[in-house]
């Protein structure tokens, strides 16, 4: 049976007939301890939702006031001081409470077990442990920010943090610690689970491409957080025993601060963006009904982008100091990061060749993803070459790289994710139209508040400063604007997911025909996801097999 | 606990041959996927705890190489009799936590205990020459800070045989970076011993559940992965101890 005779797309089980499956992992126990004390990895999923979503708004909230400040060159919404307060907790919130979790905490947790065949992840207490030293991270986050804040930037750079500033560094960078480990205990249960927990037949060259993104993702966390735990423990020594190890006047190096942090935080924007990779390899094989092109190279290429991002920090230190051979080497290893990257996308082009595209929600975002991860990519080279850097860096440019990258970039793909997975989560379907718009509109505001942004950076606006020469100001107002839309736009998923929870039409077990594991059971699971342990005989994203399947299987109503 | 039809094991050995032991997990398929998944975390956490002390190690290599004179001189004022007899106590400590092991694995549960107990006694006694050598460093006025002497260092003592100083003196300025190799050594041996008061916690743990004869009937996971984690804390010490005490003790000199 050739590939392209697929008529039915979306099939969403008849609306009179369907209903819910009467036990689930929603339902198997009541009340708030048995959330609060789960080992389930699906339950822990959606902790880690309803949290990292929170602190997405209140991240987004400091995005908007800075953005507010902004729109005119005069300094007249807040002090400098308080402004410099705004930029670092967005920063601290997003990256360290948003971006980092955002889906190997959320989705990942959901998915992993499910997708390789297992009924938990390896360690549940541990996993559930994660969580709760998240919330202890976060809540010392929030007490810094009500005891007045921290102005240090979310790099705690040196000698800034140690020896000029007053305001609460210590507590953020306790906060920061905390959320560390709760990292680290994620990726370690992660490559645990994926080592030794897959199904019989469940080889690695048969797992989705999901589960290799995370799986290289969690090398990152593993090996790269407990550097910056130290890091911090450092800096909180020299800040209140005055140690000296970062300190110039005692014979320590502020550089050495550098090149500790970058070395985990480098790394940690890979964190960031692999999970993102993974979903977007999911939807666009299912929304294309094809298998991936180029399976191998993609999961490969994962592996590829997770060790070469170890040894690209420098990059970061160009205009610091650091040895004219060392930047050239790093400058060189920083553009063959941009090799397994654009794998990716050429392999997920060639997978649209020829597929049966339709283009529901996720499938939108996954293009605004695609799009917009090869510009911010794609820029990111231009700031890895060293004459380019040294007239780019610690400019707008800079600013509107890493945001098309991680908002244009790993949000989408986490909206994408969100989106695909949230018949499986939930059961039931969002609202297809006016998510679409939501898509739409998000992909519209982040375009207009960023892209002025690489106009402001290469005429030389510099970040972090609230206030700026007026011919700069058209720019600004744009970028103001887009961001209003942009803010618009990622509420309307706020909404109307929560609207369906309990008025969105029932999905049924696998509403994409989609091929992954986690679509060959209810949704929404059970606890113990699989009724008996799945023995897989076929490749990842075998739509030949499912079709097979889907013929011979006899449908039982009620 | 998932264990309720566990403590009869053998009625159900047909249907359910891998619950024999009370601690084996619903969501593992058998008790050997068990056992490796924890070990394999475990050993990935010590990876993490590499990385953790590396940050360490690199501030000590780059410092190292820069102010090697400060380092050398600022070295030889450690206790090195001290530090060697307690290289001795850490490598009795581990040597029976191993037999620990052993003993767990034969399921000796009188052994064990008295194994895990030795274990502990050692790491005491390692602690408490550990806090004898700070009470010397803060007698001499060794610990970085407020307190911090150079005079040592400047204008060193003169040994009574040979009328000369017992090392060369140093530029003060040289003198000063002394400060950061006793931060580097209160930092790396004092995160050391951290780690070793948890694993003295973890210990009494154990010793109070061995003697209850948990790992004495094949479920021995938690006293392997502890006996990693506690080889692990030797093993750093085997690297400080050369690092930070021995610099300047080689036949180049």
């Amino acid at each position: 049976m050739s590939a392209t005779t697929h008529h039915t797309i979306v099939n969403l089980p008849d609306q009179s007939t369907a209903e819910l499956p009467k036990r689930n992992y929603l339902n198997n126990e009541h009340g708030l301890l048995s959330w609060l004390l789960t080992g389930d990895h699906k339950r822990i999923g959606i902790l880690y939702l309803i949290s990292i979503t929170f602190f997405f708004f209140l991240g987004g909230a400091f995005a908007g006031l800075i953005r507010l400040e902004l729109l005119t060159p005069q300094p007249d919404l807040v002090a400098s001081d308080t402004y410099n307060k705004f930029f670092t907790m967005h920063g601290l919130i997003m990256i360290f409470l948003f971006l980092v979790p955002s889906v190997p905490a959320t989705i990942g947790n959901f998915l992993i077990p499910i997708m390789i065949g297992a009924k938990d992840l390896a360690f549940p207490k541990i996993n559930l442990l994660s969580w709760y030293l998240y919330l202890g991270g976060a809540l010392f986050t929030l007490i810094a920010l009500v005891q007045g804040g921290v102005d240090t930037g979310w790099t705690f750079t040196t000698p800034l943090s140690t020896h000029y500033l007053n305001t609460h560094v210590i507590t953020a960078a306790t906060g920061v610690f905390i959320v560390g480990f709760s990292s680290i205990f994620t990726g370690l249960n992660f490559i645990v689970t994926i080592h030794r927990m897959r199904a019989p037949g469940m080889t690695w060259f048969r797992m989705p491409l999901f589960v290799w993104s995370n799986y290289a993702a969690s090398i990152l966390m593993v090996l790269g957080t407990p550097v910056l735990a130290i890091t911090i423990v450092l800096v909180a020594l020299e800040r209140t025993l005055g140690i000296g190890v970062f300190d110039p006047t005692k014979g320590g190096d502020p550089l050495l601060f550098q090149h500790l942090f970058w070395f985990y935080s480098h790394p940690a924007v890979y964190i960031m963006i692999l999970p993102g990779m993974g979903v977007i390899s999911e939807v666009i094989s299912t929304f294309s009904r094809k298998r991936v092109f180029g399976y191998t190279a993609v999961a490969f290429s994962s592996v590829a982008i997770a060790l070469f991002g170890f040894f690209v920090w420098a990059h970061h230190m160009f205009i610091m100091g650091v040895s004219n051979y060392s930047a050239l080497v790093f400058s060189l290893l920083t553009m063959l990061v941009a090799v397994p990257s654009a794998i990716k996308v050429f392999n997920w082009a060639f997978t649209l060749q020829k597929g049966s595209i339709t283009f529901e929600t996720p499938m939108l975002y996954a293009f605004a993803f695609i799009g917009l991860f090869t510009i911010g990519g794609l820029t990111g080279v231009f700031l890895g070459s060293l004459g380019m850097d040294i007239h780019l860096t610690e400019t707008y440019f800079i600013v509107a790289h890493f945001h098309y990258v991680m908002v244009g970039g790993m949000l989408m793909a986490f909206l994408a994710g969100i989106h695909f997975w949230w018949p499986k989560m939930t059961g039931r379907m969002y609202p297809e139209s006016v998510s679409k718009l939501s898509a739409v509109v998000s992909f519209i505001g982040f375009n207009l508040t960023f892209m002025p942004q690489f106009i402001l950076g290469y005429l030389g606006m510099p970040r972090r400063y609230h206030a700026y020469p007026a011919e700069y100001q058209v720019l600004n107002v744009l970028s103001t604007a887009g961001a209003t839309v942009l803010g618009v736009g990622f509420l309307m998923p706020l909404i109307y997911l929560a609207w369906s929870l309990k008025y969105g039409a029932i999905a049924g077990n696998n509403p994409w025909q989609a091929t992954g594991l986690e679509w060959q059971i209810q949704s929404p699971p059970l606890t113990e996801n699989f009724i008996e342990v799945p023995i897989v005989d076929h490749e990842a994203y075998d739509y030949e097999w499912l079709e097979h399947k889907t013929a011979n299987e006899v449908t039982t109503v009620g | 606990m998932d264990n309720a039809i566990a403590t009869h094991p053998h009625e159900h050995a047909e249907h359910h041959e891998h619950v024999a032991l009370p601690q084996h997990r619903h969501h593992f398929e058998t008790e050997q996927q068990q056992r490796e998944a924890g070990s394999f975390g475990m050993w990935l956490f010590l990876l993490t705890e590499i990385m953790f002390f590396g940050g360490m190690f690199f501030a000590y290599l780059l410092y190292r190489n820069w102010y090697n004179p400060a380092f050398v001189a600022a070295s030889n004022q450690l206790n090195v009799k001290e530090g060697a007899i307690n290289t001795v106590i850490l490598i009795a400590s581990g040597f029976f936590m191993a037999l620990g092991v052993w003993a767990a694995e034969v399921r000796k549960q009188k052994l064990l205990v008295i194994f895990l107990v030795l274990t502990t006694i050692f790491g005491f006694a390692f602690l408490g020459v550990k806090a004898d050598e700070y009470h010397e460093k803060y007698e001499k006025h060794h610990i970085p800070g407020a307190s911090f002497d150079i005079r040592e260092f400047v204008n060193p003592p003169i040994d009574a045989k040979t009328g000369q100083p017992d090392q060369k003196p140093m530029s003060p300025d040289m003198a000063q970076k002394t400060q950061l190799f006793f931060f580097l050594y209160f930092a790396m041996t004092g995160m050391h011993a951290f780690h070793m008061i948890l694993g003295l916690g973890i210990l009494f743990w154990l010793i109070w559940r061995a003697n209850r004869g948990e790992f004495s009937a094949g479920y021995v996971a938690p006293i392997e992965n502890f006996g990693l984690y506690w080889h692990f804390v030797d093993i750093v010490w085997l690297f400080l101890f050369p690092l930070l005490y021995l610099i300047n003790r080689h036949p180049l000199k």
